[in-house]
């Protein structure tokens, strides 16, 4: 009974994997083909971000089972600094693939700093306090970026804050030759653009692998023994701030790599982008894929990305035929006259019920 | 599932109630879009033009307006005898940088040849640079930031950039009220307003004029004003600059006229359309002066307004007067450049290119414009105050 459901797991995983590598290699081959559009082209490193968000907002909600209100937050720690980082790192990395990798990394770290420092007053408590803790970051980390001023030239980073509303890049103090990276309001405009579909293939890969890794393991049991009963899991010792800590960094992180790669993907970026909007499309992603479900997660983020423009044809009117079609889908999944035909297909699943 | 289909209904109910109360306030009809693009009359050159601008969302009377424009132009050219015609389409951007491109693509794959667009700045930026590996032929009609064309050399603006408007008002303050005492209220979240009050500080300090106060709001917080005016008023502000739209202009001056402060409230071309707006007390704009390059009450731009008005429903602003002069320039140059209708894009885009810095084109919005070979215009602004309702020149 017990080796049946390990063995659904990974059949669910290795598929899960797989569907990515065979969706990768038929865009990448297609592309090569001249035979997409270049609408969709244009759409693909987004949607491997916005995929990657979705996985990872997955961990914080589906299996840790805590709302976040704020994941776009951590999108923007990660693309600002992945954004000053590759600008800074041009002369030190002149690849670019490398120069995006380092960003990457950098992203996630900053992303992981600012989960470390939301998360740690606020996992010890139990009840709906991230939400509201998360919803209150978003805004914060918008308002610090719009303030922030960021420079480089020969001598390094110049960074300053312009708390007072009254200082300009001018006031950064660079030599000739230093260029701009975060001008406030403006943003980070002047962006050179490193971003790839590879890279954005191999951040949904990772992403999976480590949300999937962390979701089998000794520790995401335990998560989800939290999320299930906090007050049994407590009593046979599994440490409650330590493993909702370990779950909601690593979803921080992901989310900053994956800012990374959406920041060094267009040459213009303002703080506004990651609004709290952007945070309610990424959980309205993880909701119509299923709490818990990474797949589902997958195609709902490609899905609804490409769905805006799919609708263009209607015009003014899209953002209407594209909520309805949020509103049939949610109701077609939930139905139970289609789940009993679509288990149907799951002859495993029967087995198992019939045992159980 | 009779329960489900009753639900449905519901919300299909609730959802066509929210757009009846939505269509309610939309200010101006819906633009030329992709189901009618404008379709050229007669034979000649057909070019595809698109236009890029948010036609939904929070800056959508922008957008609308640019549409509109461009659309008024190009039926226009359409049924005259000239040689270039245009083939229009707009589409959306709801004014967010990814999906301004996706808009761009989206035009790429209609086989859009030249574009007027996009409308906002930061959409700009992004589309600049995608349009310049492109090697895409982009003239903006009133992105206005100086990211837009710096370091591509097939971008092209119609409008004035911010370091000119800031740099044009400290100059004039400095000549016509050189003893004012100036406040600076101004959107810090927003690149436009930003732009402005930076420079406008800058040269404000090199002219010597008195900035005794400068205040600060975002979107979240531009309905309420009074501390801003009480601190300008405290510091003895005789002139506040307003380097921002007219929407959160119209607060402070009702804000202003509540508390009895009369100031000489400046703005720029932001401010343009201030009349216009539904449910304002126009009286309390009486002497705003602005700096903006188009007014719809002067006698020479007639019968575009007119046109505007019969098509549209409303008194056209800056940003249609700028589109409607982008796609005439465009025209104006692809004539110069003899460019044909098969040629691609990018041929268009090469040949387009030396054109632009040799044209003079005198229009709705300025006098003679040039443009730089960094694809900057040159044109003076003028100086209009607002007095019985209408913009006079001071």
């Amino acid at each position: 009974m017990k080796k049946l459901s390990i063995k659904q797991h990974t059949r669910t995983d290795f598929l899960t994997y797989l569907g990515v590598i065979i969706a990768f290699a038929v865009m990448s081959f297609l592309s090569s083909n001249g035979s997409l559009s270049r609408s969709l082209t244009g759409q693909l490193v987004p949607i491997c971000c916005y995929m990657s968000m979705a996985v990872s907002l997955n961990l914080t909600v589906g299996i840790l089972g805590e709302l976040s209100l704020g994941h776009a937050g951590f999108m923007s720690v990660g693309a600002f600094s992945g954004v000053v980082a590759a600008m800074s790192l041009q002369t030190v990395i002149p690849s670019a693939p490398l120069r995006l990798a380092a960003a990457m990394v950098i992203g996630a770290a900053a992303a992981a700093i600012a989960g470390i420092i939301v998360g740690t007053p606020v996992l010890r408590l139990r009840g709906d306090y991230l939400a509201i803790v998360t919803l209150a970051f978003g805004e914060i980390i918008k308002d610090l970026i719009n303030c922030l001023l960021v420079g480089y030239d020969a001598n390094g980073l110049h960074v300053a804050f312009n708390l007072t509303g009254s200082k300009t890049v001018a006031d950064l103090g660079m030599q000739e030759g230093g260029i701009a990276i975060i001008k406030g309001a403006q943003g980070a405009t002047g962006t050179t653009i490193i971003s790839s579909f590879t890279a954005g293939f191999l951040l949904v890969m990772v992403t999976l692998f480590v949300v999937l890794n962390l979701k089998h393991s000794r520790a995401g049991r335990a998560i989800m023994a939290l999320r299930d009963n906090a007050i049994a899991a407590e009593s046979v010792g599994i440490n409650l701030t330590k493993y909702k800590m370990m779950a909601f960094v690593t979803s921080a992180a992901l989310a900053g790599a994956a800012g990374a790669l959406y920041g060094l993907n267009f040459s213009s970026l303002q703080a506004t982008k990651f609004n709290f909007n952007t945070s309610i499309l990424i959980l309205v992603f993880v909701v119509l894929g299923g709490l818990g479900n990474l797949w589902g997660s997958l195609i709902a983020a490609a899905a609804l990305t490409v769905l805006p423009e799919l609708l263009r044809a209607f015009s003014d009117y899209r953002m209407l035929v594209y909520a309805i079609v949020l509103i049939l889908v949610m109701l077609a999944t939930n139905n139970p006259t289609l789940k009993t035909f679509f288990s149907r297909f799951k002859p495993r699943k029967h087995v198992r019920k019939e045992a159980v | 599932m009779k329960k489900k289909l009753f639900a449905l209904m519901m919300t299909l109910v609730m959802v066509a109630g929210l757009t009846a109360c939505g269509g309610g306030k939309e200010e101006s009809p819906a633009p030329g879009n992709a189901e009618q693009p404008s379709a050229p009359s007669a034979e000649g050159a057909v070019f595809k033009l698109g236009t890029i601008g948010p036609l939904t969302g929070d800056a959508a009377i922008y957008g609308q307006a640019v549409a509109n424009g461009a659309k008024i132009a190009v039926d226009e050219i359409n049924a005259s005898d000239s040689a270039v015609k245009f083939e229009l389409q707009s589409e959306d951007d709801i004014n967010d940088g990814e999906t301004s491109i996706n808009a761009y693509n989206n035009l790429m794959d209609w086989g859009m040849q030249v574009m007027v667009g996009p409308t906002t700045t930061g959409p700009s930026v992004a589309v600049a640079a995608q349009a310049g590996s492109d090697r895409t032929f982009m003239l903006t009609p009133s992105a206005s930031s100086a990211d837009v064309t710096a370091g591509k050399d097939n971008v092209f603006q119609v409008c004035f950039t911010d370091p000119n408007q800031g740099v044009s008002s400290a100059d004039y303050m400095a000549e016509n009220m050189a003893d004012a005492k100036i406040a600076v209220i101004y959107r810090n979240d927003d690149s436009y307003s930003q732009g402005i009050r930076d420079t406008f500080v800058a040269e404000a300090g090199a002219k010597g004029l008195d900035v005794v106060y400068e205040g600060t709001f975002t979107n979240d917080t531009a309905t309420d004003f009074s501390v801003q005016l009480t601190a300008a008023q405290a510091a003895g502000a005789n002139t506040v600059f307003m380097p921002i739209y007219y929407q959160p202009a119209s607060v402070i001056l009702t804000q202003a006229a509540a508390m009895n402060y009369a100031p000489t409230f400046f703005g720029v071309d932001g401010m343009d359309g201030i009349l216009t707006l539904e449910g304002f007390d126009t009286s309390l704009a009486e002497g705003l002066m602005l700096l903006t390059p188009f007014s719809a009450t002067l006698e020479e731009n007639k019968s575009f307004v007119e046109a505007y008005e019969a098509q549209f429903g409303v008194t056209p602003n800056q940003f249609a007067a700028d589109a409607y002069d982008g796609v005439y320039i465009m025209k104006a140059a692809l004539e110069a450049a003899g460019c044909t209708s098969d040629m691609s894009s990018t041929d268009i885009c090469e040949a387009l290119v030396p054109v632009m810095p040799t044209l003079t084109y005198s229009g709705l919005t300025g006098k003679d414009m040039t443009w730089s070979v960094n694809g900057e215009v040159s044109k003076a602004p003028t100086a209009f105050v607002i007095k019985d309702g209408l913009y006079v020149t001071p």
